[in-house]
């Protein structure tokens, strides 16, 4: 940073508060939009799987290529097809997550024991009846920690998209390494860290209060 | 769970819809278009976009602000795509990239001339650029006070001999752009050792400088660094670089929706656009890091173009 | 679709695979930068891990650093390694970039490394100790080998992510294979730019495949019938 220049200039943040906290519900926006996205779609294939086993492979072989591709390439990438915009942006954070979510809901199903399925079985419940009554909701604890893992990473992500144009607390640290300004770097990279950790905080509370009989245990 | 569940999905696909389409052309009132401005990811074109943006703020336009976008290989595909409407440019370079083989015209030394080619060049693409401002920024090639005292060089033909030893620093696209490294090698022969991919004449290209990790940078002419780290811009003798005054450019889509305001009001930007003027709020934003939007009111309002 | 015949093009032109921009000397620098990242982040957070995991002690921080470490935006830790690495006089590219890696890589590291020794059964432990093996013998002959597989599938994870991120690294003023990305972005080549990404992606996948191997060849054989 220049010489002379102060590590963090708090009169910056504050005349600065109302931007920080638009690009924070930016940052939040994205991330919803794309986790939320991601699971619907993540869930549908997660079925899929499920239901024909064969089909596991290729779907996860495939959401493994996109999540091997870098981010910055895939978002370039949709430039010429989606533009420089939103859609863009939630395309690319949406592959990201599909992996991580169909590799926990599908773990999460499949680990649910045999004897509890075989029982279900033997009360009268149909296939379709065990999947949503009891085989999703013992899944939940494994599905939620794809859920979180997925946020978190997000988050971690949304900052790359500032090279598309969009950028939540991205663009902080993008205005930071243009013009050499660590304040504005240091609040876009603690703030997305803070709210990772924030995210991850009410994603645990939401599980235990979904998933009661985890604690009486 | 199931419904609550289903309820989410239809809202959140409604949403990434709503904000696919977003952007230009719904609403705004019967004579007023909504407008985007775009800008590249230069802290000065930052700054003008906000000076476009607030004038026409400030005249009941609705603007939508899309800066940072990238370097003009993306930006100016974007203006004539209609992803952005208004972007500032640069009269010569914008010439040089939209008719690379000077076939419709070529830039020279005079704006006006300059201004009249680039609109030939831009009437295939529905664009106008508007009157261009008496400030200028173009590339400028600079040294460390080291460098040019021990090699003794002034000005550009001085690197000709020695530029197999030299390394040159620049945006990744400095080999291919005619006023960058290919335009130093066919007016002036000069062929570097080796080309380093840094920034747009941002701070990467200052610090690969002092690092010695470049032997010349691009930096552009009206940045602050320049005379605040006692570089020394080498002399353009053969004019390579050529009127590069800042104009605004604008879709004919929108021009044709409007009545007429939104020219004057740009226009009159340009009007009062000094040098000295361009100059003084580049350094409140790079060296005082001032806020691009603050810095732009200001000067609106300093030279009674708003309130 | 041509710009899977661009791509295709770009492959197999000769002129890229030649000189120092070409491909063959990308991966080979890519390849640096991710395995000297992975190798600071293993002698910085391993014995820490193997440390925790055998006392038993920090779990809980063992278990956080994994989250917090995600949630580093790989752009920032960039710029500020950028700052750190200029401030040692140690210039552009390379180093910047492994200064952002290394916080990338330790997280998976120390989870896995802490679980991994944990997850080793205490009856065996006692047993060793019993025999008369000091802290470290039991850590070095005991736990260690039969954690790692597990501890190894950290590394892994840790490198994968590197190789991944690694193409930043060209955003300040680095080489490796980001630089097509960033230079194919700029110029807006895209036969440049998708193979650079198909390149990175290729790279992140053998790693990922080697990886695995070496877990499958290092189960201690006693396990390998359990299992």
């Amino acid at each position: 940073m220049t010489p002379g220049e102060p590590l963090v200039r708090w009169d910056w943040i504050a005349s600065h508060a109302e931007d920080i906290g638009q690009r924070v519900g930016e940052h939040l926006e994205l991330t919803v939009i794309a986790v939320a996205m991601g699971f619907l779609i993540a869930f549908v294939l997660s079925l899929l799987a499920l239901r024909v086993p064969r089909l596991y492979g290729p779907i996860t072989w495939t959401t493994g290529i996109l999540y091997t591709i870098p981010s910055l390439a895939l978002f370039a990438l949709l430039i010429p097809y989606t533009g420089l915009s939103l859609l863009s942006a939630e395309i690319g954070l949406v592959s990201y997550t599909l992996l991580i979510l169909i590799r926990n809901i599908v773990a999460g199903v499949r680990g649910v024991p045999v004897e509890v399925r075989d029982a279900a079985r033997g009360m009268g419940y149909t296939d379709r009846q065990i999947l949503w009554r009891v085989e999703l909701p013992l899944a939940l604890a494994v599905i939620f920690a794809g859920i979180r893992v997925a946020t978190i990473t997000t988050i971690g992500l949304v900052t790359v998209t500032a090279l598309i144009g969009q950028g939540g607390m991205g663009y902080f640290i993008l205005l930071g390494i243009q013009l050499f300004f660590s304040t504005a770097l240091i609040v876009g990279a603690l703030g997305s860290v803070v709210l990772a950790v924030l995210a991850d905080g009410t994603l645990v509370l939401a599980q235990r209060a979904l998933t009661p009989w985890t604690r009486a245990g | 769970m199931k419904r609550g569940r289903m309820l989410t999905a239809a809202l959140v696909a409604v949403a990434i819809v709503a904000s696919a389409c977003g952007g230009a052309g719904s609403g705004g009132t019967a004579t007023k278009p909504d407008v985007i401005v775009g800008s590249t990811n230069f802290y000065e074109q930052i700054t003008l976009g906000e000076l476009y943006s607030q004038i026409l703020e400030a005249n009941g336009y609705k603007v939508t602000r899309k800066f940072n976008l990238g370097n003009r290989e993306i930006v100016e595909p974007a203006i004539e795509s209609g992803q952005i409407d208004i972007d500032a440019e640069y009269l010569a370079t914008l010439l040089a990239f939209v008719d690379k083989d000077g076939k419709i015209a070529k830039p020279t030394t005079d704006p006006k001339e300059t201004q009249t080619g680039l609109q030939k060049a831009l009437d295939a693409k529905s664009l106008t650029v508007l009157d261009p401002a008496a400030a200028t920024d173009q590339n400028g090639f600079v040294v460390t006070q080291a460098i040019a005292s021990s090699k003794s060089l002034k000005k550009l033909s001085d690197l000709a001999s020695i530029g197999n030893t030299l390394v040159l620093g620049g945006p990744p696209e400095c080999p291919t752009r005619p006023f960058c490294a290919l335009g130093l090698k066919n007016t002036y022969g000069i062929t570097f050792k080796d080309f380093k991919p840094l920034d747009a004449g941002g701070p990467l290209t200052v610090a690969a400088l002092e690092g010695k990790q470049i032997d010349v940078g691009l930096l552009f002419t009206s940045d602050p660094s320049i005379v605040a780290k006692n570089f020394v811009l080498l002399d353009d003798d053969k004019h390579l670089q050529l009127a590069d005054n800042i104009a605004p450019v604008v879709r004919n889509a929108l021009l044709q929706k409007d009545d007429g305001t939104l020219k004057r009001l740009l226009n009159s930007i340009s009007a009062k656009l000094t040098q000295a003027e361009l100059n003084d709020m580049n350094k409140q934003v790079a060296v005082d890091k001032a806020d691009s939007k603050v810095v732009a009111a200001a000067w609106l309002k300093k030279q009674g173009l708003i309130k | 679709m041509t710009a899977l015949g661009d791509l295709f093009r770009w492959l197999t032109d000769p002129t890229n695979w030649q000189g120092s921009h070409g491909i063959p000397v990308r991966v080979f620098e890519h390849i640096e930068l991710s395995g000297i990242s992975v190798l600071i982040a293993l002698v910085i957070a391993m014995p820490i891990a193997l440390y925790l995991g055998h006392t038993g002690r920090g779990g809980f921080i063992a278990i956080n650093v994994a989250n917090v470490g995600r949630a580093l935006p790989s752009l920032a830790l960039l710029a500020f390694g950028l700052v750190i690495a200029i401030a040692l006089g140690l210039g552009l590219g390379f180093w910047p970039t492994v200064f952002a890696l290394v916080p990338l890589a330790i997280p998976p590291i120390v989870t896995n490394a802490y679980v991994a020794i944990r997850e080793v059964d205490r009856d065996v432990v006692e047993a060793a100790r019993g025999m008369g093996l000091s802290e470290t013998g039991i850590l070095r002959s005991i736990e260690v080998p039969l954690g790692l597989p597990v501890i190894l599938s950290g590394v892994r994870t840790a490198a994968v992510n590197v190789v991944a991120t690694a193409t930043l690294g060209a955003l300040v003023a680095g080489g490796a294979l980001g630089r097509f990305i960033v230079d194919g972005l700029a110029l807006q080549e895209y036969d440049q730019l998708m193979g650079g990404a198909l390149l990175v992606a290729l790279l992140a996948i053998a790693t990922e495949v080697s990886f695995a191997a070496l877990e499958r060849a290092t189960v201690p054989p006693g396990m390998v019938a359990i299992r």
